[in-house]
């Protein structure tokens, strides 16, 4: 059914832009079709010059190009195309006329115009489809008024507006000019789902042509005349600087200048490798700063904090130690992981220009508002002398969620008093910080002699991870007698949101826990997981982070997809998280021949409301489902006197083609609008494999990556590319 | 300071750069040809592959003084208007995420298929497996390479 719905509830997604600029970096494409009315195919310029704004997200020029802002960096998940499609949809628009064009900063005219906890579509679902619907709404009574025809007879399909009675016919760019200066209605209908033309389709990336041509479009591509370059060599954790000698840095052909500034160096010249050399040929002596620690401190700090430390209480369901007490049974596990850096293919870099009170800023950031706030406090400027140009990232994981690379770049700008690009280096990537924190956990179960979960104990240690829990999340609601704890450790190793925070791992030792749960009082893993869900659902205790139907739809729909337990020559392992609002199970298969395990499949059944774009929302389960499995396997992050021991692709080890199996993806029906998916697909996955290695294994794995566990290191387990 | 010619994309140019300057910077920061991407720096990942008289290369690791009279062709030289079949067959699977990695990926197929025009999965794998993909696109990569493979 369609829905009415008020316009006015963010007024300034509303604004009408007055001259409608686009930024440096403008990507547009140009597929039109045969028949289109106009057939001169104009630049994105051409367009912009003439196009008149409808509101924060659209504009239409006279020849019928629609031009889409898209506010949100894009970083891989696709809300370039995406968000686009919905406006698109609404507006009753000729994909093959639309332009998209991604926005720069604006809070004036956007709301939360960042990437970051999977949020951006359920966050605006709603204004975009308002912003094309308004702007349709315009069109037509634009078009009623210039045919002298009632507005309810007009319709409105693929760019063109017509009324049957009178023949008329026209494209939308006839009646920009006067739709325009027409009155935004205070409330607009929205279409019925079922008459989705664009959303749920598969269309295509609207940057594509411009990737696979090598067109500028990242924040390391982005050149501006005069502009110097610079490489910083950062301080060790837990150290600063005490001395500096770089006269031999400054000796380097191409070097310009050298910058020191709190505890970092930075060499500035006129091209890139003259500066990887320069960098190297800086003499700097560090001393202490705070505590310089190593993995193997950590280590200590978790076994000791584990059975010491002051737990913060984040929830208390019940009576645990008497649910202890009158156990059957009593399962215990500790799981641990390590510290991981965010590696995205595009280094950080970030061109600055800091120009009295003033500063240009163009580059890669997941949050554009953070990246100005903290440039405005560093040179006490008002944040709106802050302009900030956001290009297209190659990547980001959370790591373009913190502003330090862009604050270096203002702070060297200011220095040399001229426009720089500060680009790090794949060893400043993995050496420079903001890490997943390491974290372990110890799980207790205690099960009453007909084996119903009656205790349960989850106590987490972190290294800078906040809280290390997630309390609300399942199994909480379906257990009588709850004990959940966090705590804490300050360490000098800094650490960030890291793709699926926390759950990126909590997600794996519960899952695994669970299934340990299971098969000690022989319960079949997923029977256990659901008899748990009914309890949740019939009677639960406390407070539920998570819908129970949709959690069980997407378990029941994993094990008939999957087949579970259906072929005797296939072990298989399963997993069921629900993060950043939506649903993920899946399910592991590895077939034992000859004493030979291989892995062969994962089949991951998702809900996430409506799917946008069903191309994008499995490269996003899929890559997720990779990720996952990539850094469950392979990768481990390790310290000794506050320096990274990996510094480079060739021992910070990451997935690689061979390594990926078949990945199966299904997607429910549920009816929910939608939610994101940049996240919720990683957090099962490690637990999958680890639960169908052990069902095919008899090996429990219970710290990552799972190369490096002896456990693992006789199994020879081999993947079955996909 | 050395001077070097180079031919680029079926063009000569003439640089002024340090002998050992990777060919990589020098495209990128000399020629501003910036579709070859610096990701890794040691040849651990494939994002700044071109090709040097037809061989996928490591332009990162390959000093600009070994180029000599080579032809070296970057992925803005790889077809005119992004029609090479490996750049169509990208665009219709639709591989890219964040698409950093995607011009190594495509120049890297591109030579691999230039050898070996019809090959098996295996090949195709063994090939592609140089190139790291941070998004984790590679169903994605090889069902495009296979494509390719058929159109050619």
């Amino acid at each position: 059914m369609t829905m009415k719905t008020q316009t006015g509830t963010s007024r300034r997604d509303f604004l009408k832009i007055a001259g409608t600029t686009a930024g440096g970096l403008v990507i547009g494409f140009n597929w039109f079709s045969c028949d289109s009315p106009k057939m001169e195919v104009l630049s994105i310029e051409q367009v912009l010059a003439q196009a008149k704004s409808f509101n924060s997200f659209l504009s239409i020029s006279p020849t019928g190009d629609v031009v889409i802002y898209s506010p949100n960096p894009e970083l891989g998940q696709n809300i370039k195309t995406s968000f686009p499609m919905v406006v698109a949809e609404e507006l009753e628009a000729d994909w093959e006329k639309v332009r998209v064009v991604q926005a720069n900063l604006d809070p004036q005219k956007y709301e939360r115009q960042l990437t970051g906890g999977s949020g951006a579509m359920p966050h605006s679902w709603e204004r975009l489809r308002k912003a094309g619907a308004t702007a349709k709404f315009l069109l037509v009574a634009a078009a009623a008024q210039s045919w002298n025809v009632p507005a309810s007879e007009i319709n409105v399909s693929k760019g063109m507006i017509s009324h049957e009675g009178s023949g008329k016919k026209g494209h939308f760019g006839e009646f920009v000019d006067l739709a325009s200066t027409l009155t935004a209605p205070e409330e607009v209908t929205l279409k019925d789902k079922k008459d989705f033309t664009i959303i749920g389709t598969p269309v295509k990336n609207v940057d594509a042509k411009d990737m696979y041509t090598g067109k500028p479009m990242y924040g390391l591509d982005f050149h501006r005349e005069g502009m110097f370059y610079a490489m910083i060599q950062r301080a060790p954790f837990g150290m600063k600087i005490s001395q500096v000698d770089d006269s031999a840095a400054r000796g380097v052909l191409g070097v310009t200048n050298v910058v020191t500034f709190g505890s970092s160096v930075a060499v500035v010249g006129t091209s890139t490798w003259p500066l990887m050399k320069a960098k190297k040929m800086l003499k700097i002596s560090y001393e202490p700063d705070g505590v310089v620690e190593s993995t193997t401190d950590h280590d200590k700090l978790f076994t000791d904090l584990l059975a010491n430390g002051k737990g913060d209480v984040k929830r208390k369901d019940g009576d645990v130690a008497s649910a202890f007490k009158s156990a059957a049974k009593i399962v215990t596990a500790e799981y641990q992981c390590p510290f991981l850096a965010h590696s995205p293919m595009e280094p950080e870099n970030f061109f600055a220009h800091v120009q009295g009170d003033k500063v240009e800023l163009v580059g890669p950031t997941q949050t554009p508002d953070r990246a100005r706030q903290e440039t405005a406090r560093l040179l006490g400027i008002p944040p709106e002398n802050v302009s900030v140009e956001i290009t297209r990232l190659g990547g980001g994981f959370g790591r373009r969620l913190r502003a330090d690379y862009v604050v270096e770049a203002v702070e060297v700008s200011r220095a040399i008093q001229a426009p720089v690009k500060v680009t790090w280096s794949r060893e400043d990537e993995l050496t420079g910080g903001a890490y997943r924190p390491a974290v372990r956990y110890r799980f207790e179960a205690a099960l009453d002699a007909a084996g119903t979960l009656i205790g349960y104990k989850l106590r987490g240690v972190g290294m800078n991870a906040g809280n290390t829990t997630r309390e609300t999340n399942f199994p909480s609601g379906a257990v009588d007698h709850v004990l959940i704890e966090s705590i804490e450790h300050a360490s000098s190793i800094t650490t960030n949101a890291w793709r699926a925070p926390i759950t990126n791992f909590l997600a794996y030792a519960e899952q695994s826990f669970l299934d340990e749960v299971a098969l000690a009082v022989g319960k079949d893993p997923v029977d256990f997981r659901l008899e748990l869900l009914n309890r949740a659902k019939t009677n639960p205790v406390g407070a539920l982070g998570y819908d129970v139907d949709r959690m069980i739809g997407v378990v029941k729909m994993a094990k008939e997809k999957s087949n579970w337990g259906k072929n005797s020559s296939i072990k298989q392992g399963f997993s069921v998280y629900f993060s950043h609002k939506s649903y993920v199970a899946q399910v592991a298969d590895i077939e034992v021949s000859g004493g030979v395990p291989t892995l062969k499949k994962i089949t991951a059944v998702t809900d996430c409301g409506l799917v946008v774009n069903p191309t994008g929302a499995n490269h996003q389960v899929r890559g997720g489902i990779v990720d996952g499995m990539g850094h469950a396997m392979y990768t481990n992050l390790t310290f000794e006197a506050g320096v990274p021991k990996q510094r480079n692709f060739d021992t910070y080890r990451l997935i690689r083609l061979k390594e990926v199996p078949e990945i199966e993806t299904h997607f429910v029906d549920s009816g929910f609008d939608p939610t994101g998916l940049g996240e919720p697909a990683l957090p099962p996955t490690g637990g999958a494999i680890a639960n169908a290695i052990f069902a095919a294994t008899g090996r429990r794995l219970r710290s990552q990556p799972f190369i490096e566990q002896k456990e693992f290191s006789d199994i020879q387990l081999q993947i079955k590319r996909g | 300071m050395a001077n070097f010619t180079l031919k680029v994309n079926g063009t000569t140019h003439q640089v002024e750069v340090e002998d050992d300057t990777p060919l990589l910077w020098v495209l990128r920061d000399q020629l501003n040809l910036v579709g070859t991407k610096f990701s890794c720096g040691i040849a651990q990942c494939g994002a700044c592959t071109v090709h040097v008289n037809g061989n996928a290369t490591f332009s990162c690791v390959t000093p600009v003084s070994s180029i000599g009279n080579s032809e070296v062709t970057t992925i803005e030289g790889l077809s005119k208007d992004g029609n090479h079949p490996v750049q169509k067959a990208w665009e219709e699977v639709d591989v890219a995420q964040c698409g950093y990695c995607q011009a190594g990926q495509i120049m890297n197929a591109a030579a691999f298929l230039e050898q070996n025009p019809s090959p098996t999965l295996e090949e195709i794998d063994n090939a592609m497996n140089r190139n790291i993909c941070r998004c984790g696109t590679y169903h994605k990569i090889r069902e495009a390479v296979s494509l390719a493979a058929k159109s050619k």
